[in-house]
């Protein structure tokens, strides 16, 4: 599929997933992201793959605990109220250091919220979401586009590492369309030999399980996972610069309002203000040497963000409160206008720096 | 042939695959109509997506003098897939031309199977397949006629005619267009239905005027982004 479709967010995600190798999608449905299930009841059948609703969130996490126990690329897609649902399976697949992509196409919360988009699962992605010492790499796509690329990269990443990805989008994302152009990726060749594939009496079992009958047994287990999590940092941080050459103020954003901000940023120059943005494309890893680099240049930064000021936090410890974040946003499901994150910029201008 | 001049009939329904545009095309149609004198209704039976709807253009529409008849729900964070009483009156008041913006695929279609006895009864109806070739599953006839075999199924009213909606969004240029209407005409000869009309975004219309019959101009639905 190289030449350009019109797709939704949501189907460019789906359509990706079968593309990456992905036969196994379990899940059920939620609005914002009901297309991803509605796309793969289509095409699954047609790719001898596995679509299955499932009877709840709870019963598909752990499903995807047993497809990729095999080794098998597997996902699930759901939005901010079933994403809590499924956390405990989160945490077991960590546990278990089994590959899966996660999709949440996020809504404004907390509790049932609505269906309109938000950013407030920032804190529950990044920061645990649910119990133990872990990880999940995190990918914030920004169009359609790269809500396919970063699907793709996704299930990469989460062979290669043996970990949980998530895809981050918001309800805009999932549902705006756009030209995409997907081609068949390069077959990923990452070997599995922890898989659950049966033994043919050749080898030893393998074992997946995440319960440790010895607390020095889990303490070490926890410590060589931390390992391999310095490696993902080490190696896996992706983030995109906008216009910061010369930029003295800095906007830190993602996906959906990171758009916003671009908008924002071209009226700010026009009027000779010097703005420029660090978008980060993995918000874990979060490209903290970036934003440390970006506050010896600039006056002050502003985080854009759609909740009640999440990044922000890490944007101030990236940082090391060298200069003063503002926090702009909108929550509840209501989306800045360029205006509104303009103003902000005007804003800041004024005072920039000055409490720093 | 001029829209003006074209055949209307007293009910214009616009169903299809799921985003191929009948929301846009409905918004806009009612809108022609009403210029040329028309009274004209428009009804949103859209029971499946809570976004893009005929509401997002209510502002418009009622100023333009069309009534919008569309849940108070949409658009809002109540996700019901309900319709609103007065759709029944549509059928009984036949003064005013009828469009009916119907929801994507078979499952948006089944809403309209409360309504077909209505319309086959009164049996001036326009059924309208709306079809865009560059959507990932109606890429080429075969499955497109799949799809439309579904609503027919799912809505208890035939296809009468086919919308050639062909579109990259922003990116769609004269030549997706015109390099759309073999697929078009594909489909109007595995189904025996005429291509009514082909809409395409105002600003493409000096560049196709001429080249393609019964072209329809169309003002897209405001975007945030």
């Amino acid at each position: 599929m190289t030449e350009p479709v019109l797709m939704k967010g949501n189907e460019a995600i789906a359509e990706a997933a079968i593309l990456a190798g992905c036969r196994h999608y379990l899940g059920y449905p939620i609005t914002p992201q009901t297309e991803i299930a509605a796309y793969m009841a289509k095409r699954m059948p047609k790719v001898d793959g596995v679509f299955l609703q499932a009877e709840s969130e709870i019963a598909a996490i752990n499903m995807v605990i047993g497809v990729a126990s095999t080794g098998r690329r597997v996902m699930t897609s759901s939005s901010s109220p079933g994403v809590s649902l499924k956390s405990e399976g989160i945490s077991y697949l960590a546990g278990c250091d089994l590959p899966a992509l996660i999709v949440n196409v996020q809504r404004g919360g907390p509790g049932l919220g609505g269906i309109q988009p938000s950013q407030s699962d920032y804190f529950q992605a990044l920061k645990g979401g649910s119990h133990g010492d872990y990880r999940n790499i995190v990918l914030a796509p920004a169009s359609v586009q790269e809500m396919a690329a970063l699907t793709v990269k996704g299930f990469d990443l989460a062979d290669k590492y043996r970990m949980v990805a998530m895809i981050l989008a918001d309800g805009t994302l999932g549902q705006m369309m756009e030209p995409v152009s997907i081609s068949e990726p390069e077959a990923a060749s990452t070997e599995k030999p922890w898989a659950l594939t049966g033994t043919d009496c050749k080898r030893a079992p393998n074992i997946v399980n995440s319960l440790y009958l010895e607390p020095d047994a889990l303490e070490r287990t926890n410590i060589e996972r931390f390992k391999k999590y310095a490696l993902v940092e080490e190696n896996e941080v992706m983030y995109e610069e906008y216009l910061m050459d010369d930029a003295e103020l800095c906007l830190v954003s993602f996906g959906i309002t990171s758009r916003i901000a671009k908008n924002a940023i071209v009226a700010a120059r026009e009027m000779g203000i010097k703005a420029g943005m660090i978008r980060p494309i993995t918000l874990w890893p979060f490209p903290k040497t970036a934003l440390l680099a970006a506050a010896d240049q600039c006056r002050a930064f502003i985080s854009v963000e759609l909740n009640m000021g999440q990044m922000i936090e890490d944007v101030e410890l990236a940082i090391r409160c060298k200069k003063p974040v503002f926090l702009c946003n909108r929550t509840g499901g209501m989306i800045p206008t360029p205006e509104d994150v303009l103003a902000k910029i005007k804003e800041v201008n004024k005072i920039g720096g000055a409490q720093a | 042939m001029r829209f003006e001049t074209m055949n209307h009939k007293r009910v214009t329904l616009f169903a299809g695959h799921y985003g191929s545009g009948k929301t846009n095309i409905a918004v806009n149609f009612a809108l022609r109509l009403r210029e040329g004198g028309s009274r004209v209704t428009l009804a949103d039976l859209d029971i499946v997506n809570p976004y893009f709807r005929t509401k997002d253009s209510e502002a418009e529409l009622t100023q333009a003098g069309v009534k919008l008849i569309v849940s108070r729900f949409a658009g809002s964070n109540v996700d019901l897939p309900a319709i609103p009483s007065d759709v029944a009156g549509i059928f009984d008041n036949r003064e005013s031309l009828a469009i009916l913006d119907i929801g994507g695929d078979d499952r948006g279609a089944l809403a309209l199977g409360r309504y077909r006895e209505r319309i086959l009864e009164e049996n001036d109806f326009e059924m309208l397949l709306v079809v865009n070739r560059f959507r990932p599953l109606t890429r080429d006839g075969k499955d497109t006629l799949s799809v439309m075999r579904e609503i027919e199924t799912a809505a208890g009213v035939p296809f009468t005619a086919i919308v050639n909606n062909s579109n990259l969004g922003e990116d769609t240029t004269p030549e997706h267009v015109l390099g759309s209407l073999s697929y078009a005409e594909e489909l109007s000869k595995a189904t025996g239905l005429p291509v009514k009309f082909t809409s395409i975004k105002r600003s493409l219309y000096p560049a196709l005027e001429g080249k393609i019959p019964n072209l329809f101009a169309m003002d897209l639905q405001h975007k945030i982004i």
